[in-house]
Order: C-alpha cells, then structure tokens, then sequence
C-alpha cells in the first residue's frame, strides 16, 4: 500500500516537473525547479495569513499566492513556504525565496534595490485610536494633536509627516505587537496602518481601540499598493506579472479581496 | 594612678590569642617603648588602646575609666588618643594641611579658618611649614610621617600611639622621625612606642617592655633592661636585636 | 658614522635610531601592503557591488545624514539624563551594600538583589518590561512617557554596573587609611565619605568611562519603545530607501564619539597603571 503511494507521489512529481518543463514561463527560473518559494512574515498577520499558517491557504496573500503560483504553474503541493524579515528581504546577495509577500509597498526608492510584481493590492492608510481617542473627530484638525505612533518600518511614516503632520513627534515602533504594546500603556492616541491591518489590530489585539477611518486614496500621490518583492533583476518578474494580469481579468483577484477583506468596506473617509 | 591602665589585656582572631592577658601602667608624660619579635602582639595592643580592635577580655583605663567597655562609643575616645602607623597614613588626596586639618573639623566642627592658623602653627614647629600645600606623593617618606604625626596632634590628644613609623623608611630618613619623637618627649606627650630602634629605646624610653607570644615577658627601666636582662628570652631576642 | 657626530648622538643613540627608522619602514609598508590588499581584492567578489549600493551608498548617505545627526540629538539628551542618575544611584547601592549597621540590613539585601537581577536581565528585556510594563498600569500621561520609564530602565541596569565598580573601587582603597581616619576620632561615615569615596571614585574613573561609552550605545536600545532616535531613524531610512547606508551613517556617527572618548578612558587607564607603579 505504502509502496504504491509513494510511486503514486513519485509519478504525481514527475508529472508536475514535466509540466513545467513543458515550456511554461517559471520553467528553470526559480531557487528549486519545479518549485515556487515563497516567503512571508515572522509570525504573518490576519488577515493576510490565517493562524499564521500560510500553507492552509487561508488569508488574503496566502490566497493570492496559490492563485499566482497556479496561474504560473505550480500545483499547491509544488509551494513552500519560508519566514523572513524586511531586512532579509533587501540585503544584497542570495535570497532564499523566489516571492515575498508581506504588504511590500512598492516604492520607487525601494524598486532600485529589489524588484516588485505588478500591486496585488491598493491599500488604503486608516487611522486606528486606542481607547482613550475612540471620540476624537475624524478630522486632519483633530488628528493631528493626537500622539501618534506607526511602525518604523513601513511607508506609514512618510504618510504621517506628509499627511497628518503631527503636532507631536511620532514614536516609532519595530512591529504591530509594539505599537498595540505602546497604544494599551496609553503611550499614544492613534497610530497610522493600512486598512485591513487596522482593523485586525481593532476587532482582536487592542482592546477598546477602533479604527477612526481611511483615507480617500487620492490624499496622497502614490497610494500604497502592495507588491510581491522578489531579487533584482528577478527573471520571474514578467512571468509574475503575466500571472497577476491574468487574474485580475479573470475577476478572481477581486473575488479574493472579496473574500478575505471585505470587512473594509464602511470605514468612514477621514475629511 | 597612672594615665593609661591596661589590666588583663586579652585579643583573639579567631583560636589566635594575639594579646594574653597585659597588664602596663603608662603615667603621665612617660614614653614606653614596645620591644619584640614581630607578631609579638605590639601592633594589636597599640590597635586595641585606640579601640580600632575590640578586645575580648580585660580592661583599658583612661584616667580611671574603662575605654574597652563594650557598647561604649569609640569616636569620643579615638579623639584623645592620636596614633600614627606604619605605612599608607596620609590621605593621597589632600595636601599635607588638609590632612591635618580634615578630624578638627569634622570631630570637632570647627572651620577651617578657626583650626588653620592652630594647624599652621604645628607644621612651623616641626619643620614642615613649607611643605604644607604638597600632596603626600611629593614629600619623602620622613616628611610623610612627620606630616602624619603633626596631623595627629592637631587633634591635640592626651596620648600618642606610634607603630613602628620608622619601619618603612630608608635609614637615613629615620633620624629626623625620631627627632620629632624627642621633641614631643620634651612637650611632656604620654606615649607608646612599637618599635624596633633599639638604640632610640635605650636612649629615650622611660620604660620598656619586651612582648612575646602576645604577653610583656619583662618590663623595666631602659638601662636595667638593656644591660642586665633577667629572663632568658629577653637575652636571646636582644641578643639578635643588637647584632 | 660622520652623520651621528654631526647631531651629537652616542654610538647607542645612532644605532637605535636607526632600528626605530627600519621598524617604521617594516610597520608602513606591511600597513601599506594589508590595506591595498583588502581595497583590491574585496572590490573584486562577486557581490561587491550590490554590497556597495547597499551598505556604502554615497547618495543615500549625503541624503540622510543630516536627519541622522538630529535624531543623534535625542541620543545626547537622553544619555545626558541617564548618565548623572546612574551616577548617584550606582554609588547610593554601593553604599548600600556595604552598610555594617543591623538595622540597615533590608538596604545590603536590596542592594544584593537590586545588583543580582539588573546584570542578570538582557538591558532589551528590561527596556521592554519597564517601558511598556510601568505605563501599562495606566498612568496618565506624560507620566507613562517611554522616555521616562525607557531612561528609567536604563538607569536601572547600569547602576547594578556602576555599583559594583564603585565597590571595587572602595575595596581598593588601602585598609591602612580607614584606620588612619578612624584612629583621628572620625565616624565611619565621615571615613566613606571625607577618605575613602574621594580615592575610591577617582581609582574607578577610567572603568566608569567604560561604562560611559557603553551607556551612549546602549540609550539606542530605547528605539524599541518609541523614541525616534537614531538607531531608529536610520531604521526608518533603511525601509523607505530599502538600502543599509543610513545604519553605516549612523555607525559613523557613533564612531565619532565613542573613538575619542575610548582613546581618552584608554589614557587614563594607562596613566594609572604608571601612577601605580
């Protein structure tokens, strides 16, 4: 019985790297041939990852990424999974994944150093108040005499001093957990994420915070839109975006978002 | 009664009896001289008078009252009796006249202004005056005792203790030490003497006692104890010590 | 021979100097040999120049380091609070361990204890638990600020440091003067404070500048809890230009003071060690 599974795997392999080499655009192009690795954060958050266990396929990227990867492909069984960090991420040299999708935004300081795919994702900046601001006015006016705090690693920075522009330096933190930390201590009113991020942090991590409302995307010039970060000069790239294109005609990316973000709609524009 | 009485001395460290049971009368103005081997039990008597070690047994009287009472504070009594050590006496952090006038105003309360010209004075007298403003790391080794034998005295104690201060010196800087001693001799100081000058002994001492195993063997006058001693052990120890 | 006449040097005096000019020849051109090895064969990995653009990116650093020199402001103040605080606590739990009275006892406890965990517990660990911990009580602010508790952390861990230097110092004030002191009538306090504080704080000077150049490092920790210092705000550089030059500007930054000030700790340890001697 044994036996036959595993001849039943074995010829499952070989019929899947067959079908790659059978001239499709990844072929020979990734870190292991015949199979498309993916990175993603340490731990991954909901709702991008599900239980932070994206090989369930559970969670908007983690969706995403099995879409992509079929798309180019890759039967689910032929995705692996590795962690790892921003820094990891744009370090010169060997890479250990082909694709990392961590709510990258594509910028174009960041495009001279790593490649990005086509966005997956266009995410709105929404304002999350801890418990003692839940009743401050969804104004620029009044938000900007709040103590503000943001990860410091994510473009939410530059939004805030571009945007908001604080009376109050902002603190800066180096993960979610530090911030939802900062925000219970009462160490600032309001921090600045992108929508879905905002919301998880509201409805499961922060107690009695809520999520003050988003911005319109026309607020700031280049809206944050999420890519998938690969080494420059990736010969996936085109491969990638072929993929992205051909699901977003599809309607199935939407369908996705549908799926995994629709919590988002109904959040008040922040005037 | 004599000045000072040390009745049944007796100090241990720990199974070690250092001092076994001393019994001296220093009278007033006298300069006794303690003689011995070293680890005799000289420097832990002069420690145990000026109660910088607790005696376990025993009685130190200081015009008639018992310093070595237990529980008794010990600062009011260090005031009265100055001594000088061996070696590391002054403070490598102030001149030689902070020195001397850092106890008088801390014991006593006094400023600065109200010990200075007291202090002065003392240094004038014994040769020092113008070595006052250096520190200890630039007077010689008899300056440095000198300094610290002043310093004792701006306290204006009724006793002196010295432990064996010429000990560390090079023998050409014994001599103005001693001199020092001779001059206070004169001042009518009482005091005590560790000391292994056997010739100052002979030639300054009112009284001399020879310590061995932590108990005075013999006591006497200078002259019958250098020239006729009566217990062999003192023979034996001067018969080295003179060598 | 003619030579060291004309400059009035000894046969011996020539000859070393001659030793000290080869020696200097030997040190330069072997110097000389090891750099221009490293510049042309590092140059020549493969990597080298994505490393470049990563780690020694000229247009990077022109852009960010002035904006790095400001955030390094908060590094000062924060280390110009901390460092008299820990000062005067290290050297109050100094005291503290060496109290002799019964009645003080608790305070050897506590400062036994206070020592034991403060350099037992990772300063980040500490910083955390007290910058997010204290405020997490539900002070009001600014009284939960993470200045206050990260500076508070801070002060903490290095006074367990401190104190045990200033321990080691007053250990090392010869026994001697303690009873020099005492024997003049002085009270043990007056002997800590008026004999043995003053050699014993200026026998420790060079460690505690040690400690000094330590701390000024260490005060970047506090970006982990808010502070936008530079450690921190090289950080945020680094994600928007997705390149390291900013950390390698920051590196500069601390390198131009913490140079200096090692140099001079490291004179004042040697000039002691020749006092000493």
């Amino acid at each position: 019985m044994s036996k036959m599974l595993s001849a039943t795997a074995i010829s499952l392999a070989l019929m899947s790297t067959t079908a790659i080499a059978g001239g499709h655009c990844a072929a020979g192009k990734t870190l292991t041939d015949g199979t498309l690795t993916i990175a993603t954060g340490n731990p991954a958050y909901y709702p991008w990852v599900m239980d932070d266990a994206p090989e369930s396929g559970q969670g908007f990227e983690a969706a995403v990424a099995y879409a992509v990867a079929a798309e180019m492909g890759f039967a689910a069984e032929n995705v692996t999974w590795v962690r790892s960090s921003f820094d990891e991420a744009i370090q010169p040299g060997v890479k250990n994944f082909d694709l990392n999708m961590q709510q990258y935004s594509i910028t174009p300081e960041r495009d001279l150093v790593v490649d990005f795919s086509d966005p997956y994702y266009t995410a709105p900046m929404a304002v999350l108040v801890g418990a003692g601001a839940v009743d401050t006015a969804p104004t620029l006016d009044a938000l900007r005499e709040l103590q503000w705090g943001a990860v410091g690693t994510t473009t939410a920075v530059p939004k805030l001093t571009a945007v908001i522009q604080p009376s109050n330096d902002p603190l800066l933190y180096g993960d979610n957990a530090d911030v939802n930390a900062a925000m219970s201590a009462n160490q600032i009113d309001a921090a600045l994420f992108d929508l879905p991020t905002a919301l998880f942090l509201s409805a499961v991590m922060i107690e009695g915070s809520k999520v003050l409302g988003q911005f319109a995307p026309d607020l700031t010039d280049n809206p944050d839109q999420f890519g998938m970060l690969m080494e420059e000069g990736s010969p996936l790239k085109a491969c990638v975006d072929e993929a992205l294109a051909a699901l977003t005609a599809s309607g199935e990316l939407a369908a996705i978002e549908a799926t995994w973000l629709q919590d988002t709609t109904g959040v008040p524009l922040i005037k | 009664m004599a000045k000072l009485e040390l009745r049944g001395v007796v100090k241990r460290f720990g199974d070690h009896t250092v001092c076994d049971g001393i019994d001296l009368d220093v009278e007033e103005g006298q300069m006794v001289c303690l003689i011995g081997a070293s680890g005799a039990g000289k420097s832990t008597l002069l420690r145990c008078i000026n109660l910088l070690e607790a005696i376990e047994d025993g009685a130190i009287l200081l015009d008639g009252i018992d310093i070595a009472e237990p529980g008794l504070n010990p600062q009011a009594v260090r005031a009265r009796i100055g001594m000088v050590f061996q070696s590391f006496n002054l403070f490598p952090h102030l001149t030689a006249l902070e020195n001397a006038m850092l106890a008088p105003r801390r014991v006593h309360g006094k400023t600065k202004a109200e010990v200075g010209p007291q202090v002065e004075d003392l240094f004038t007298r014994f040769g020092l005056a113008d070595r006052m403003h250096n520190y200890p790391d630039q007077l010689s080794g008899g300056q440095q005792q000198r300094v610290a034998i002043v310093r004792a005295l701006a306290m204006r104690p009724e006793v002196m203790l010295f432990d064996e201060i010429t000990s560390a010196l090079d023998p050409q800087l014994v001599g103005e030490v001693l001199d020092v001693l001779l001059v206070l001799k004169e001042q009518g100081m009482t005091m005590i003497l560790a000391t292994h000058e056997m010739g100052f002994a002979r030639q300054a001492a009112d009284k001399v006692c020879f310590l061995k195993d932590g108990r005075i063997v013999e006591e006497g006058p200078p002259e019958q104890l250098f020239a006729n001693p009566e217990r062999p052990e003192t023979k034996a120890f001067l018969a080295r010590a003179l060598k | 021979m003619a030579n060291a006449k004309a400059a009035g040097m000894t046969r011996r005096e020539a000859y070393e100097a001659k030793q000290r000019r080869r020696s200097l020849i030997v040190a330069a051109s072997s110097t000389i040999a090891v750099v221009a090895a490293i510049m042309i064969l590092v140059p020549m990995a493969p990597g080298w120049e994505k490393v470049q653009r990563s780690f020694f990116n000229g247009d990077v650093l022109a852009q960010t380091f002035p904006k790095l020199l400001d955030a390094f402001l908060v590094n000062i103040m924060i280390f110009a609070w901390c460092a008299p605080a820990i000062a005067i606590l290290g050297l109050l739990i100094a005291l503290a361990r060496d109290v002799k009275s019964p009645a003080l006892f608790p305070l050897r406890i506590f400062g036994a204890t206070f020592t034991d965990i403060f350099r037992g517990v990772p300063v980040i660990l500490t910083v955390y638990l007290i910058g997010f911990g204290i405020p997490g009580l539900g002070l009001p602010r600014p009284w939960n600020s993470p200045y206050i508790w990260g500076s508070l952390a801070l002060i903490l861990t290095y006074s367990a440091y401190v104190a045990e230097i200033f321990r080691s110092g007053i250990d090392s004030v010869h026994h001697s003067q303690r009873s020099a002191a005492l024997s003049l009538g002085m009270s043990e306090r007056q002997v800590m404070r008026d004999v043995v504080l003053p050699q014993a704080v200026r026998n420790v000077v060079p460690s505690q500048m040690n400690m000094l150049i330590a701390l000024q490092k260490d005060v970047s920790l506090l970006s982990f809890i808010g502070p936008v210092e530079i450690f921190r705000q090289a950080g945020v550089f680094k994600s928007l230009t997705a390149n390291f030059t900013p950390y390698v500007g920051a590196a500069i930054i601390f390198l131009i003071v913490t140079i200096p000030a090692t140099r001079y700790a490291d004179h004042l340890m040697a000039k002691q060690r020749r006092d000493r001697s």
